[in-house]
């Protein structure tokens, strides 16, 4: 058993829980496509992707943000601040919506870096505060309503359309976590990320750049909320001021399904998007299982299986470090 | 004249530091008072017991799960799953007084197992949080982020989504009712809000809680069953949420698994961060908890009643607990 972990290259127990996850991912597919006639059908696989593809981008921005320790919990508010101003700015040009919401992402962001590094306030207070200054500001400038998006911008282009056969959407998610992978294994920030959240004190005596790294993390994680609201408004073709609510703790949930743990310090990239995917899966089955006919779940149920599988990795990683403490 | 400059100046040296320490020990008490101050002056009609009835009944509910997070916070945790757990509460109650769960014999024993039971199985609840936190060592946040998933899930399920509605003198007692002219639901928050604040206080259970918040190790060390203290305050965190989502069903005669307690993990511990209660744990300021929730209600209703949106009101809320938290860290420093 040993040695086949170690052929494995799993030295750590966030290693075998992440080789944990993508398996049960796998088993997932698997159990999907062997149970249900059109699981594997290009609509299916698609639609899924094209739905999916926000909820995977505001992930990879907690990943990184939980590697260092910190936690993000402004991502639905700001999702939904930026579908709002990219809705408001689609009549322009498919393009001034697109940076527009980005930019807003950016701009709760550095106020997240800014309160975070120079007030010094933790980060799920200061999170949670501009979380409630997003819906805020997303409600007053939408006037309390959806805002319909330009349909003559080409801006829904982004969330409806495909590109060589494959959702826009999904294809942004794609080159996000490529990215996010080379910034973490290839960039030095990569390493300066996890060192900070190993530990901010001896991170700064080693002369690393902590405020610094922590501000572009918490502008990264604004960022691809900012771009998941766009997509969210270019998707169903109007900006959702009230859009949003528990997606950063979805988030949460996806990046710790994948392995890393809250405490910071590690993590994969890799894992936070199967973490994500693995959590998306559940409804996409339960609705094929409520196609079979054989019972008939309601979609409440997904919240309850997505909990129950949250308790199950939970308890494996709490019981897989603490069998390395005792070794240790 | 000279004596006054003089005693100004010998105050200027540490002035920093010094308004600081004040701020964070009176800071949102006084916040409180100038806010009550404000609407006297410009709010029409603020001197009214209407107004005062709006107030009190709409902060009850923050105030009894805040209490609960108080102490949670206290041992250095946090409960995200209180929203989830008074919608499972509000399911419950209407499902037993009106026999769709089992029969039931007699409306007034219905009545009675209507109000004990959910607070009863929200506090198992807690007790399965507190379980995590203990014997799997994961960190609250994570622990009770399972059942905020969940929770809601299972109170959804069990109504199947729909909203029950309901007309039910005896157990719409707890919002409706009035004891000498002062709702029920107030004197509830005002009851569990003293016994809080003298468990904390006068009693060893209240030490064990700030002693575990404040240093884990030396708390185990000299003895204390750590374990057993975070159970019963995750445990009472739970029962205490189970007790307002009963409050917010009989407030509403319905109960909307989708709706009830909606944020109010978000809203609870706001109440704690701007009432004083350090995040770190270790210190259990009840009544800093209560002025806290009551700030956040009254800017709420200031900006409403003077003709600003309740969006914007977001956003001072937002700008309040980054302050609050801010001044209060400086004065902890200092």
């Amino acid at each position: 058993m040993n040695a086949l972990l170690k052929a494995l290259a799993l030295r750590s127990p966030g290693d075998m829980a992440r080789l944990g996850v993508i398996l049960a991912l796998f088993g997932l597919i698997l159990f999907g496509a062997l149970r249900y006639d059109n699981f594997l059908s290009q609509y299916n696989i698609l639609s899924f992707l094209r739905y999916n593809s926000m909820f995977a981008l505001i992930a990879l921005g907690m990943a990184f943000v939980i590697m260092t320790g910190g936690i993000d919990l402004s991502v639905g508010g700001t999702a939904a601040m930026a579908s709002v101003i990219a809705a408001l700015l689609s009549p322009h040009h498919w393009a001034a919506g697109l940076v527009g919401g980005i930019a807003a992402g950016l701009a709760v962001g550095a106020l997240n870096g800014f309160i975070v590094t120079a007030m010094r306030i933790q980060p799920f207070i200061a999170t949670l505060a501009t979380m409630l200054a997003a819906y805020g500001t997303a409600l007053l400038l939408a006037g309390n309503q959806s805002v319909s998006v330009s349909y003559d911008s080409g801006f829904t282009a982004i969330g409806q359309d495909d590109f060589l056969g494959f959702p826009i959407p999904a294809w942004i998610a794609l080159l996000a976590y490529v990215a996010g992978w080379l910034v973490l294994e290839r960039l030095p920030i990569g390493r300066h990320v996890l060192a900070i959240g190993d530990g901010e004190a001896t991170a700064a005596l080693m002369g690393l750049k902590v405020r610094r790294t922590l501000i572009a993390v918490y502008l990264g994680s604004g960022a691809l909320a900012g771009l998941a609201g766009v997509i969210l408004a270019s998707q169903f073709g109007a900006g959702q001021p009230t859009e949003g609510v528990g997606w950063e703790l979805f988030a949460i949930a996806s990046v710790v399904v994948g392995g890393t743990l809250l405490t910071g310090g590690s993590g994969s990239i890799g894992a936070t998007l199967a973490g994500a995917l693995l959590l998306a899966m559940v409804f996409n089955i339960l609705n094929f299982e409520n196609g079979l006919g054989w019972i008939s779940l309601s979609a409440y149920w997904q919240s309850v299986i997505r909990g129950g599988f949250l308790l199950i990795v939970v308890v494996l990683q709490a019981r897989l470090m603490s069998r390395r403490e005792e070794k240790a | 004249m000279t004596t006054i400059e003089t005693q100004a100046g010998a105050n200027t040296v540490p002035s920093g530091k010094r308004f600081f320490s004040l701020a964070g020990r009176y800071g949102t008490f006084v916040a409180f008072l100038a806010l009550i101050l404000f609407n006297v002056i410009f709010t029409p009609n603020f001197l009214s017991l209407q107004t005062l009835n709006v107030n009190l009944t709409q902060v009850a509910t923050i105030v009894i799960v805040a209490i609960g997070m108080t102490l949670v916070i206290a041992t250095g945790g946090i409960d995200l799953s209180v929203g989830s757990l008074m919608a499972i509460a509000g399911a419950l109650a209407p499902m037993i007084f009106m026999g769709t769960l089992f029969p039931v014999p007699n409306m007034p024993v219905a009545v009675a197992l209507a109000l004990v039971l959910p607070v009863a199985v929200t506090g198992l609840f807690g007790l399965f949080n507190g379980f995590l936190v203990t014997r799997f060592a994961i960190q609250p946040i994570i622990a009770t982020l399972v059942l905020f998933i969940a929770g809601r899930g299972i109170a959804q399920v069990m109504t199947n989504g729909n909203l029950q509605v309901f007309r039910n003198e005896g157990f719409q007692f707890v919002a409706m009712g009035r004891v000498a002219g002062i709702p029920a639901q107030v004197i509830l928050m005002v009851v569990i809000a003293a016994i809080a604040w003298a468990a904390i206080r006068y009693t060893v259970f209240g030490r064990q809680i700030i002693a575990v918040g404040g240093n884990e190790k030396a708390a185990r060390l000299t003895g204390m069953p750590v374990h057993r203290v975070k159970l019963l305050v995750y445990m009472i965190s739970g029962a205490l949420a189970g007790v307002a989502g009963l409050i917010v069903v009989a407030r509403n005669s319905a109960s909307d698994a989708n709706l009830v307690g909606l944020g109010m993990e978000l809203d609870a511990i706001a109440a704690v961060a701007v009432g004083g209660t350090l995040l770190t744990g270790g210190r259990a300021n009840i009544i800093g908890t209560v002025i806290g929730a009551l700030v956040i209600q009254l800017v709420r209703y200031t900006l409403l009643a003077n003709g600003v949106p309740d969006a914007a009101a977001l956003i001072v809320k937002a700008a309040l607990i980054v302050l609050a938290v801010f001044i209060q860290q400086r004065a902890g420093k200092s």
